[in-house]
């Protein structure tokens, strides 16, 4: 036992440096803790959540906090604090997806490849993020969503009618491909220009031009030689991305795009209550608090992965070493 | 520099007729038949048939697509399916003009709130207005609109009863205020971020110093010196941000209830009514591209050394 840990002090990675920087960070550390309760309590909403998220008790309608509903009860009478752990967990998968997809390994990739291999192919994928980045973004990832979303329920529907397995519309499977694809022209080109630039930044310095010497295949080059070198910069956007990521799919949701009643999420809850209209004012006036969970989780959601992400760049930032 | 604006007017026909063709071929490709949509419950073969004929949408597609072309040229994108017989323009005037005001509002709500505070906070380093700004900024940074507008509907219409709840009654009517901070309070968080950041890295420099030194009043020093040369990446930013904003126009105009684009694009997604949305599309991006050129232009008056 000591000797190992005796070890790990003298060990000095980049990778443990920064970690050992970040966890000196009070206000990092708070985030990730919250940051951690939060994913963890969608992660394992079926566990915590005291009632079943369709659950409706028409008696105890709209009611405020009590030990039963600790979050009080919707217009419907369900439990907003089981609600509110299930649209964690919608947030969690479509963030991941959306993130995983669209900026980590589109964005990364092509990233990589137009800043090293420049030339055509580089000015190719410029051209497509410029037409991409052109378009007004909520306006085409709602008129993607809107356009995908029944094509690609059809295509489920003929698949669960052909191979017999039931489940894939209903549970809500569907709807991530929707949003993950919807996503997708927001988040890559962003996370590829970043990697590009660090890329042509990185391939002139020396010690690729020496393992070029050594005759290197390029691709080795790529993958062991230039991307550990840009990783810093990558993991701040991907921590900025997430809060993003999480804000656009409550948009969607907000629009009735995103993910599909009866499951929980948190943008449906949020406009349950201010998108109905006059109905939407006089909830705003007399049960302000059916909105205050949802708000809170959100605001904190997307409040810690920015602070995590400033955090980040501090820490990663060659400057403060 | 003429020649980078130059090639950007040139680049920017090009950059529309790929985004046109991009919606046009989502419109084919979307679910939903425009003359169905058109006849409703009169449908018949027929008629369907007929209504095809008239309007030309048996001919090949490439030459649907150039007609389209031809005539958004001119100012005219066709008829809507929705509403049969009204022409596409007529029907996004009104609802554009109302957009754009709103739009305008809040900008600058975001110019006038955000530099401001950015370049003070930044001149009272070390006193305790720097960080509760940061920490405001903040905290202001990770609410979208969606969260803001029902805060502020809460606070200044339920409970002080300073504003109505929802409403429309042009640039100078008070309906216009709240909505317009919602559009804008992201924005300001940003502007304030960067004015802060820049005007730091200003302060530090020796021109600066020298101009202390002469015996410049801290009046000119603050505004000739250090925010004329702090706002360069300002200018920058808000380009962007401009293009961040207008997504949570069309939120704020569906929670207020405002008369502009954003119900109307969205009831036009929903009944695939494909001549609004491309029409809105190309307008979207147009204004884009123009923002964004607006803002290069700016760039050089206020930094002459920038060449491209």
């Amino acid at each position: 036992m000591d000797n190992n840990k005796y070890s790990k002090v003298n060990s000095n990675s980049p990778f443990k440096i920064t970690l050992n920087k970040l966890f000196k960070k009070k206000l990092a550390v708070a985030s990730m803790i919250i940051l951690l309760i939060l994913y963890g309590s969608g992660i394992f909403a079926s566990f915590l959540s005291p009632y079943p998220y369709t659950e409706t008790d028409l008696v105890n309608t709209q009611e405020g906090p009590s030990k039963e509903h600790f979050f009080g009860t919707d217009r419907l009478g369900r439990d907003i604090f089981t609600r509110v752990l299930w649209g964690i967990q919608t947030t969690v998968i479509v963030t991941f997806v959306g993130l995983l997809t669209g900026s980590l390994i589109l964005g990364v990739s092509l990233g990589l490849i137009s800043g090293y291999f420049q030339g055509k192919i580089d000015a190719l994928i410029m051209r497509l993020g410029e037409i991409t980045s052109a378009f007004p973004d909520i306006l085409l990832i709602i008129l993607l969503a809107a356009t995908l979303r029944p094509r690609i329920v059809d295509f489920a529907r003929d698949i669960e009618e052909k191979t017999g397995i039931s489940g894939l519309i209903s549970s809500g499977f569907i709807d991530y491909v929707v949003i993950g694809f919807a996503l997708l022209p927001l988040s890559w080109f962003g996370m590829m220009r970043l990697v590009r630039g660090q890329v042509l930044s990185v391939a002139n310095s020396e010690y690729i031009e020496s393992a070029k010497a050594m005759g290197v295949s390029r691709t080795r080059i790529l993958i062991k030689h230039v991307f550990p070198n840009i990783l810093g910069p990558i993991i701040v956007s991907a921590t900025f991305g997430l809060g993003a990521v999480a804000g656009t799919e409550i948009i969607l949701s907000f629009f009735g795009l995103g993910v599909q009643p009866p499951r929980p999420s948190l943008g449906i809850m949020i406009s349950d209550v201010t998108g109905r209209g006059s109905a939407s004012v006089s909830v705003l006036k007399n049960h302000p608090e059916q909105l205050l969970a949802p708000i809170i989780v959100v605001w904190l959601l997307i409040f810690c992965w920015n602070l995590l992400g400033d955090a980040l760049t501090d820490v990663f930032n060659p400057r403060s070493r | 520099m003429f020649y980078y604006i130059l090639r950007r007017i040139i680049w920017t026909p090009i950059l529309l007729l790929i985004i046109s063709l991009i919606v046009f071929i989502m419109g084919l490709y979307g679910p939903g038949d425009p003359v169905e949509v058109q006849l409703g419950q009169n449908y018949s073969e027929e008629r369907a048939e007929r209504i095809r004929e008239a309007k030309g949408l048996n001919d090949p597609l490439y030459i649907q697509y150039f007609r389209y072309i031809g005539n958004a040229l001119k100012g005219d994108f066709g008829e809507s399916y929705k509403y049969p017989s009204k022409k596409v323009s007529e029907l996004l005037k009104p609802k554009l003009v109302v957009s754009a005001k709103l739009f305008l509002a809040s900008i600058f709500i975001t110019i006038l709130l955000g530099i401001p505070l950015g370049f003070y906070s930044a001149l009272r380093q070390g006193s305790w207005i720097d960080p509760s700004v940061v920490a405001l900024t903040l905290v202001l940074y990770a609410m979208p609109v969606f969260l803001i507008a029902p805060v502020l509907i809460i606070v200044f219409s339920l409970e002080l009863g300073w504003f109505p709840v929802s409403g429309w009654g042009g640039f100078f009517d008070k309906r216009i205020i709240l909505p317009a901070i919602t559009i804008g309070i992201p924005g300001v968080a940003v502007l304030t971020r960067i004015m802060r950041a820049s005007t730091l890295d200003v302060l530090g420099n020796e021109f600066v110093r020298t101009a202390r030194a002469k015996g410049l009043t801290d009046l000119v020093v603050n505004y000739r010196h250090v925010a004329r040369n702090a706002l360069i990446p300002v200018v920058t930013i808000l380009g962007f941000s401009i293009a961040g904003m207008l997504g949570g126009a069309l939120i704020v105009e569906l929670i207020f209830g405002i008369p502009g684009v954003g119900r109307f694009a969205l009831d036009s997604i929903f009944s695939r009514d494909y001549p609004v949305i491309m029409a809105l599309t190309l307008i979207g991006a147009i204004s884009l591209i123009v923002a964004n050129l607006i803002v290069d232009i700016f760039y050089v008056i206020l930094d002459p050394r920038i060449r491209y």
